[in-house]
């Protein structure tokens, strides 16, 4: 059974994989970039935030629920325009990042806010009884205090974004989902489709493991 | 050094205004310990809030160390801050933070030089006994540790004025007491000004010099520690003295007093406070020499509050209606109450 497995589909497979790491590594950190301040202004801005502002936090917090609650395969071909005046293209691997970044920054500025939601409030008023700033309060103590919580948060982000990467194949951007669908589903090939569930089983236990062993390795509680 | 005028704060919440504190107006001297005393919710934790204007008073002002906080700009206000610390009941420590690490935040944010935040950080863990624990992780260490590194870090940018939150009601008796040491020593060796918020008149009793007793928002009753203790004007103050001094004498004592006094209708049963300095003069046997008394102690308690004793004495009390009278005067002109435990 595994003479299906030629040269020329194990080259396909290797190509697959670098696809997929391109794809979920490029939007996971780009997504972060964007989701995890986006995250400190939704609880900065939050009731009993340093700079509560409900009118700020509700509209922001609106459109983060609105890109949360497109289905991503919608999302993948409702921002083509978006995707071309970024990536010059609307199709391939890199247009295939522009929308799996869109759709984590939303998701990591949630799961952001929460982490931050569970640094005791005592924390922050005494770093400002101290005579902090609000950068201060942001950089010396909700982030550190929340980073296990963020870096969990991470995790989650790139488990989700490899399965939404299959549905990539949609706009040409590759990857293990789509050569898992075009080989094992529509040239019957099931050996194929079962070898990239495991390599993408096996990609989720190392990302999953790697970012517990970092959790473990930051939490002071 | 703190002064607060008529402070009024009021949280709009859902179901309206609660008014937190009504018009309280204090005053704490230079180097003094004050305490603030009350039930939990009569706004005491809220009023040390507004010393620093963590809560923003909705009306009133608050002047420390000769500047009126609540007309600074936020810079100014939080260049203030630095030189007022603040203890807390939880501790507020970061736990992503070693214990020497803790200790320098407030130095980092000032903008210490990291040189000089290393020298006055160790200085700061060997004042406060913990040397060898910089490393430690606050998880680590115990409840009283916490506390000592909390003050340690309260004590960083070398205030003049130490706010205390309830620094002591999450720990032991045991370590209520050396946590309360610790804050005289430092507060003698800097020349800090104290205020401490507690439920507990036992702290009072070990570091106050002056106490305010607040209930429902206000201030009902203020004074120097020993007067407060011996004579309460208020019911609230009265009823935070029992836990530590029970004012009403036990059903055993009670029991012999009714057999005494029907064994003998003409004494009485006299209760005795004193405090502070007619305490060391010998009144027991002035009664009996100078007014010819037969006298029974059948109960007492005495105690000390800060160096001075005090308490309260029953006495079976013998003798002719005007020995007996002259007798009360006598003990009322040297500064004790009396009061008669009548028909028992």
């Amino acid at each position: 059974m595994f003479d299906v497995f030629t040269p020329q589909l194990l080259a396909l497979f290797a190509d697959s994989l670098w696809e997929t790491l391109v794809m979920v590594g490029l939007s996971g950190v780009i997504g972060a970039l964007a989701g995890v301040p986006l995250g400190v202004f939704l609880r900065l801005t939050d009731r009993g935030g340093v700079l509560e502002n409900a009118a700020a936090n509700r509209i922001v917090g609106g459109i983060v629920n609105a890109v949360r609650s497109t289905p991503f395969i919608i999302l993948l071909v409702a921002i083509i325009p978006f995707t071309r005046l970024v990536a010059g293209s609307s199709i391939g691997t890199a247009a295939a990042v522009v929308p799996l970044t869109v759709a984590a920054a939303p998701f990591i500025a949630r799961l952001v806010e929460t982490a931050l939601r569970e640094v005791d409030p005592g924390l922050v008023e005494a770093a400002l009884a101290m005579g902090a700033t609000t950068r201060q309060v942001v950089f010396k103590v909700l982030l550190p205090e929340a980073l296990p919580g963020i870096v969990a948060g991470l995790t989650i982000t790139l488990v989700s974004l490899t399965g939404y990467s299959a549905m990539a194949g949609a706009i040409g951007g590759g990857g293990l989902g789509d050569l898992g669908i075009r080989y094992g589903y529509q040239r019957f090939l099931p050996e194929v489709m079962l070898a990239v569930v495991l390599v993408l089983v096996v990609f989720v236990q190392a990302v999953q493991s790697l970012g517990d062993w970092l959790v473990r390795r930051l939490a002071h509680r | 050094m703190i002064d607060l005028q008529d402070i009024h704060v009021r949280y709009t919440g859902r179901r309206g205004v609660a008014h937190a504190v009504r018009g309280v107006n204090l005053h704490v001297g230079r180097g003094e310990v004050f305490g603030v005393i009350g039930r939990s919710g009569a706004g005491k934790s809220t009023l040390v809030r507004v010393v620093n204007l963590l809560t923003r008073p909705s009306e009133g002002r608050v002047h420390v160390a000769g500047r009126e906080l609540t007309a600074l700009a936020p810079a100014q206000l939080r260049e203030a801050r630095h030189h007022i610390g603040m203890v807390f009941q939880h501790f507020n420590l970061l736990s992503s933070r070693t214990v020497r690490a803790n200790v320098a935040l407030p130095l980092e944010l000032a903008g210490v030089p990291r040189a000089d935040i290393e020298r006055r950080v160790a200085d700061l863990l060997s004042l406060v006994g913990l040397g060898d624990l910089g490393e430690r992780y606050p998880s680590q260490i115990s409840g009283g540790q916490k506390q000592r590194v909390g003050i340690a870090r309260a004590l960083a940018s070398r205030p003049q004025v130490l706010l205390c939150d309830e620094p002591t009601s999450a720990l032991d008796p045991e370590t209520t007491r050396a946590i309360l040491g610790l804050l005289r020593t430092v507060q003698r060796e800097f020349g800090l000004t104290i205020v401490l918020i507690t439920h507990q008149m036992q702290v009072i009793k070990q570091v106050a010099d002056r106490v305010a007793v607040m209930d429902h928002g206000q201030v009902v009753e203020q004074g120097a520690v020993v007067d407060v203790f011996t004579r309460p004007q208020h019911d609230t103050t009265r009823s935070l003295i029992e836990e530590i001094v029970p004012q009403a004498l036990p059903a055993g004592v009670l029991e012999r007093i009714r057999s005494l006094m029907s064994a003998d209708p003409d004494g009485r049963v006299l209760r005795l406070a004193f405090a502070g300095d007619g305490s060391d003069r010998p009144l027991l046997s002035e009664l009996v020499r100078r007014f010819g008394l037969d006298l029974n102690i059948v109960h007492g308690q005495v105690d000390e509050i800060q160096g001075r004793p005090f308490g309260s004495l029953a006495v079976h009390a013998r003798g002719t209606r005007d020995q007996l009278a002259a007798a009360v005067s006598h003990l009322r002109g040297a500064g004790v109450v009396v009061q008669e435990v009548a028909h028992v």
